[in-house]
């Protein structure tokens, strides 16, 4: 079986389901371009170039959803998702509940996001915790290409609305096209296996909302997605050789979110530590602390996420991302391996969760 | 106090061609930089664009706001804003304008009252709070907002023209008109026409010539003047290339460029599209395929040419022998700038 790219094994989900479902039609800024192949082969009907109208084409997007169609809405950048919030907030997400559940708006928001190839704050946005806090939305954020395709798939069969994330580190497309621009003096690190892999014959649905593990390991269950699944693996293997088992759990999806895996993981391990890419404040990590403490877990906690602006410089954005140093240093915190001066770590990084 | 109006006063030719050929030597020094490597990211060059930025800016003094978007090199250097700061500031050291945090989509000079933003469109609106700080802190003074005509489709931006003229702000809309919306042709995206529109949310619009900065400098000292005076905002449309794409490694720039390698990676693709099946029916796949070469036209049509070029037809105007010593001092000082903040990377590096 080829391997295949980030990017390609979406397209070929959506290229795929397109041609069983004659409902399923793409549209967003130069999606033309950017979806050539398929827009090639559905022609201008079925994929079509929006002007630069997010709040016009994103709410068009949920409105023909409602309307029969099953729309895939391309949203450049995540972080442009802002000026189209209110047809996400406001509308394809109370759709179901205002309705009694009578109507759905079947939407794929498919949009490119995450950082580590220097674009800077307002480019290399996460957003899934925010976009996760609504609820009526689903938010998924796949960190390999099978899941990927799988999880378009999912998408692309849901009911309701569905923010699906694509990380421009995994995707060689986005990579080049914003990062690279052809030049061969630049670099970027990339993990080989969220950027390159095997796609299952046939392509098969992947259900929203089920975490899956990385890794098995008795000492510490390290919670991620996207390319942090990979910078977790990276520390876990680097904790291995020190004597430490580390599980890595892929949350695949942030609405709905797979408690039970979570949880599971916490008792087994006694402590869990997120690795998030998006904001550490209001998200996905301090929800993960809150189911914890709300099934009883007793797990010692840590986080390591994105706690202020992406910064431009390349060095100083390699600092804010989770990383492997941080990644590691939290978990090490956690082990209660530091030595005696450095025991206590930042509060901001790391919070006991002991009851 | 009342403001002569600026038709009556001469342009100054020599001026304007400095600001333009500093602004054209601190963009082809970005390309270089990014080419390097030293720029991380997206790169969005203004060449093109140096008329309209030479033109508006030539007429915006001390308390003067401006707002412009990701093509931030023209107004920053027009502005006047120190080229090593800038060019710190893009290669992302901790002397930079921003310290290294913003880069070339966050130029943010709170002393100049100069802010550039990454989204599309969002310059309006923060143009017209510009405008509103102004009529309350500084009597007279003016914000101006820079934009492409793709942005002139995004909602926000046509609200702040309609909340420019109803509050009769001192507000300068200046549509840089490059006939792109990212890589998407833009009158395939757009409706009507926007000088109509502009007109229809109440603002005073004219359109002006993009390739002539003496004509832009003409109707942007109108509009300025106006709204210094307190006579409401204007929207001024003007055309002008986009030579090197939406950024730099455009991908159909390459391919207008070097149509065989590019050309040639793109065709498998393009034909598994063509023929897969199940798909759509012959004709609409012909159809797309057009719609994709027109683009690719378009573009080619769009590359630099002495006729389009707004540096050479102001170099016509002067006389080569002036332009040429008028150009030359400005590459001077870029080079100058360049050169000094290499060093000093250099050496940060080895420090």
């Amino acid at each position: 079986m080829a391997e295949v790219g980030f990017t390609e094994a979406i397209d070929q989900a959506v290229e795929q389901a397109m041609a069983r479902d004659e409902r399923i039609v793409v549209f967003g800024e130069d999606v033309e371009a950017l979806r050539q192949r398929i827009f090639l082969r559905y022609g201008p009907r079925r994929v079509r170039n929006t002007p630069i109208s997010e709040g016009a084409f994103l709410g068009a997007g949920v409105g023909a959803a409602m309307g029969g169609l099953r729309p895939v809405v391309e949203i450049m950048l995540v972080d442009f998702i802002a000026v189209a919030l209110d047809p996400l907030l406001n509308h394809a997400a109370k759709l179901e509940g205002f309705s009694g559940g009578s109507w759905q708006a079947p939407l794929v928001v498919r949009t490119a996001c995450g950082g580590g190839y220097g674009d800077g704050g307002q480019h290399e946005q996460s957003l899934w915790g925010m976009l996760a806090g609504i609820p009526g939305l689903a938010v998924l954020v796949p960190s390999t290409p099978a899941d990927a395709a799988g999880l378009m798939l999912g998408a692309l069969e849901h009911s309701g609305p569905v923010v699906y994330l694509e990380h421009k580190l995994l995707s060689e497309m986005w990579l080049e096209y914003l990062g690279r621009g052809g030049r061969d003096t630049v670099a970027f690190d990339v993990p080989p296996h969220g950027a390159r892999g095997e796609l299952p014959e046939p392509l098969a649905p992947v259900p929203l909302g089920q975490a899956v593990r990385r890794r098995q390991g008795g000492d510490l269950a390290i919670v991620s997605l996207g390319v942090g699944v990979h910078r977790s693996l990276e520390a876990a293997d680097e904790l291995a050789a020190g004597g430490v088992d580390a599980e890595v759990i892929d949350l695949r999806s942030v609405a709905p979110l797979d408690r039970d895996a979570i949880v599971a993981a916490a008792q087994a391990t006694g402590r869990v530590l997120v690795v998030d890419e998006d904001y550490l404040r209001g998200g996905l990590s301090g929800e993960i602390a809150a189911l914890l403490a709300e099934a009883g877990v007793g797990a010692a906690f840590a986080r390591v996420a994105t706690e202020g602006t992406i910064p431009y410089a390349r060095g100083l954005e390699d600092r804010a991302l989770p990383n492997k140093e941080r990644i590691l240093s939290a978990a090490r915190a956690l082990l209660g391996r530091r030595e005696p001066s450095q025991a206590a770590p930042p509060a901001s990084a790391q919070s006991g969760l002991v009851p | 106090m009342p403001t002569v109006l600026t038709r009556k006063t001469r342009f100054d030719a020599r001026s304007l061609l400095a600001t333009m050929a500093e602004i054209r030597a601190f963009e082809l020094a970005c390309a270089r930089l990014w080419e390097e490597g030293l720029i991380s990211g997206e790169m969005h060059l203004g060449v093109g664009e140096e008329a309209i930025a030479a033109g508006v800016m030539a007429h915006v003094r001390e308390g003067d706001a401006i707002a412009f978007d990701h093509r931030s090199g023209p107004p920053v250097v027009a502005r006047g804003l120190d080229l090593e700061s800038l060019l710190l500031e893009l290669l992302g050291d901790e002397r930079g304008l921003c310290r290294g945090h913003g880069g070339h989509m966050h130029f943010l000079a709170p002393e100049q009252l100069a802010a550039g933003t990454g989204i599309v469109g969002a310059t309006g609106p923060v143009a017209c709070g510009f405008a509103l700080a102004a009529e309350h802190l500084r009597p007279g003074a003016v914000a101006v907002a820079f934009f492409g005509d793709g942005a002139a489709n995004q909602g926000a931006l046509l609200e702040a023209f309609n909340l420019a003229a109803a509050w009769k702000l001192p507000v300068v809309f200046v549509c840089k008109d490059n006939r792109w919306a990212i890589t998407t042709r833009a009158r395939t995206v757009t409706g009507g026409n926007l000088l109509q529109r502009a007109r229809g949310l109440g603002l005073r619009a004219q359109r002006t010539n993009g390739f002539r900065a003496e004509a832009v400098w003409a109707a942007a000292g109108e509009a300025i003047a106006r709204a210094r005076d307190g006579r409401g905002p204007t929207f001024l449309q003007a055309r002008c290339p986009r030579p090197e794409g939406h950024f730099l490694g455009d991908p159909l720039v390459r391919l207008v460029r070097q149509p065989r390698s590019e050309g040639k990676a793109m065709t498998p693709d393009a034909i598994a599209g063509l023929t897969a099946q199940p798909g759509a029916a012959r004709r609409l796949r012909a159809r797309a395929l057009g719609r994709t070469s027109r683009t690719v036209v378009q573009l080619g049509a769009g590359q630099l040419r002495p006729r389009r070029d707004p540096i050479a037809r102001m170099r016509r105007r002067l006389g080569a022998p002036v332009a040429a010593s008028v150009e030359h001092e400005a590459r001077a000082r870029v080079d100058l700038a360049v050169h000094h903040v290499l060093e000093m990377t250099e050496n940060g590096r080895r420090g």
